[in-house]
């Protein structure tokens, strides 16, 4: 059953069937902490949904993925959260995902990596991989709220086989989410169909007095499902350099599926994407060091014998608290923004980021919207990901990074498979274009028909 | 990027690194500063920064007064608390 057919079929949801399925999917640990938050009703009548375990769900342990959050329950909540318990969604749980999102394959995890239900020995995708493994493993009606920073929805998505829909910079409240990077970070949802996340972005976007970067109107987004598409696409001729031959071809098959349909595409050319990538690394840091700052074994989380003068304290529990990723990423950031190279990285960065946005601006005077590979493979294994090196692993992001960096909306839905794994299509539109984005990304549903999910 | 240099920084970040960490640190950062090099093959004269990707405005909403977090509840997510106060490592 989806999620539409639970909401018109006026039924109560059988959460005594959903506890069975979910005590059986548990070896995927998709779950960092469980909850039962709602009192049900509204639009969503009662549907089950999971929250990335970054975002604040009130008395309910939220910890980003983080053993120096350990403990961590939130006497509030975030302003998603309220959202959807208002519109009658019941929160079932805050789900596994990288450290504080630092990361392309939900590895970073300091309870447990979330495994992929078309393989277990393959990752979810980072850093929303609970998010997306368990809409992808779960055959009941439920909704995943997810969070990006450069990648971190549509990557999963793809990994999983679902819909992911990261929004433009501002367009949901930030507040009660624990940040990444504040330029950044964008909360979106993560369903198994177009009307899903539509459906799930009207209840969360719009305004907020408690979060100033919030801005722009929210739309009626599930008005744009069965909308035929009647713009351009561009085909980015750098987004299929170095892209895995399964990918490039089901990608491929997808576009001319369109075309078939009437969508003309031509080649566009975006040739700051590799400029891009390091940008958004330099900036992301720069951010994540600052906002990290906090965390210190005082006020909440982890706490440590008060023992020694404060320097000494906060190094002791800062070292114990954060994982490996975590400490490279503030060595790096505090690194670019140091006297003496602040102007040579973050302030270029910066700089960087003006030309990027200037840069995609240009393709949409030509195009409606941007169509490309999602990420440049299939999800890779375990053993593979051991392999990686850090830069290597960076170097992943490079095609989920720039609409991230540029703060445009994307979104990645499954394409087909290569070697029996999903492949995501990704859609990026200019700023607020949600709304082009899922007729185009519905249009194209209804020609690939059902994603047959995998029986876990 | 050498392990003198990370470990100033990691002192300026309070953070405590063991002495493998650096070493692999140290390695790690030098091929990622390295790759940051693009951006030098990057023209960026007279353009500004962009702290946001989208443009922020200024936003104004009444000024009415809200029920804050109880002291309780804002002391409830710490074991080392004290009268009603988070206590601290000593300053000095």
């Amino acid at each position: 059953m989806s999620v539409k057919e639970f909401l018109e079929s006026g039924k109560d949801y059988d959460y005594s069937k959903l506890e069975k399925e979910l005590e059986k999917l548990e070896r995927f640990n998709f779950f960092i902490s469980r909850a039962r938050a709602g009192t049900g009703g509204g639009i969503l009548k009662g549907l089950p949904v999971s929250i990335k375990d970054n975002i604040c769900v009130k008395g309910v342990q939220t910890t980003a993925g983080s053993r120096i959050l350990e403990g961590y329950v939130p006497p509030f909540d975030s302003t998603v959260s309220l959202r959807i318990k208002e519109s009658g969604g019941i929160i079932i749980g805050k789900t596994s995902q990288d450290e504080f999102g630092f990361g392309t394959f939900s590895t970073n995890c300091a309870y447990g990596v979330p495994k992929n239900p078309w393989d277990p020995e393959r990752s979810c995708g980072g850093s929303s991989g609970g998010a997306a493994g368990l809409t992808a493993a779960l055959n009941m009606p439920h909704i995943a709220i997810g969070q990006s920073t450069g990648g971190s929805i549509s990557c999963p998505a793809s990994f999983c086989g679902v819909v992911g829909l990261t929004p433009t910079y501002g367009l949901v409240s930030r507040y009660g989410l624990i940040d990444y990077g504040n330029s950044l970070d964008k909360i979106g949802p993560i369903g198994r169909s177009v009307f899903d996340v539509a459906l799930m972005l009207e209840i969360i976007a719009g305004r907020d007095n408690r979060d100033q970067t919030c801005i722009g109107e929210k739309e009626d987004y599930t008005g744009y499902i069965g909308k035929d598409f009647k713009g351009k696409v561009g085909v980015p001729k750098e987004y299929f350099e170095n892209v895995d031959e399964g990918v490039e071809k089901v990608v491929w098959d997808s576009i001319k599926k369109l075309e078939g349909e009437g969508v003309e595409y031509e080649e566009v050319s975006l040739p700051l994407t590799d400029a891009a990538l390091y940008s958004y690394y330099i900036i992301a840091t720069a951010e994540a060091s600052t906002n990290l700052a906090k965390f210190c074994g005082m006020r909440y989380g982890l706490h440590e014998e008060l023992r020694g003068n404060f320097n000494e304290y906060f190094s002791r529990v800062r070292g114990k608290g954060f994982g490996e990723e975590a400490k490279r990423r503030i060595i790096l950031g505090t690194y670019g923004r140091m006297a003496g190279y602040r102007d040579q990285y973050y302030m270029k960065a910066l700089k960087v980021r003006t030309k990027v946005i200037q840069e995609f601006r240009n393709v949409f005077k030509r195009v409606d919207l941007i169509v490309a590979p999602t990420m440049p493979m299939i999800a890779p294994r375990f053993d593979e990901i051991k392999k990686l090196k850090p830069l290597e692993v960076y170097q992943m992001d490079r095609l989920t990074v720039p609409p991230n960096l540029a703060g445009l909306p994307h979104l990645s839905i499954n394409s087909g498979f290569s070697k029996g794994m999903p492949v995501g299509l990704h859609i990026i539109g200019d700023h607020f274009q949600e709304g082009p984005i899922i007729s185009l990304a519905s249009m194209y549903e209804s020609l690939r028909g059902d994603v047959k999910y995998p029986e876990v | 990027m050498d392990e003198k240099k990370v470990r100033e920084v990691a002192r300026l970040a309070r953070l405590e690194l063991s002495d493998e960490e650096v070493e692999r640190f140290a390695a790690d950062l030098e091929s990622i500063l390295e790759a940051f090099k693009e951006l030098d093959n990057v023209d960026t004269d007279g353009l500004e920064p962009s702290f946001h990707p989208v443009k922020i405005e200024d936003v104004f909403r009444e000024d009415t007064p809200e029920k804050p977090l109880s002291q309780e509840e804002a002391l409830s997510n710490s074991p080392n608390t004290e009268d009603g106060f988070f206590k601290g490592p000593r300053i000095v």
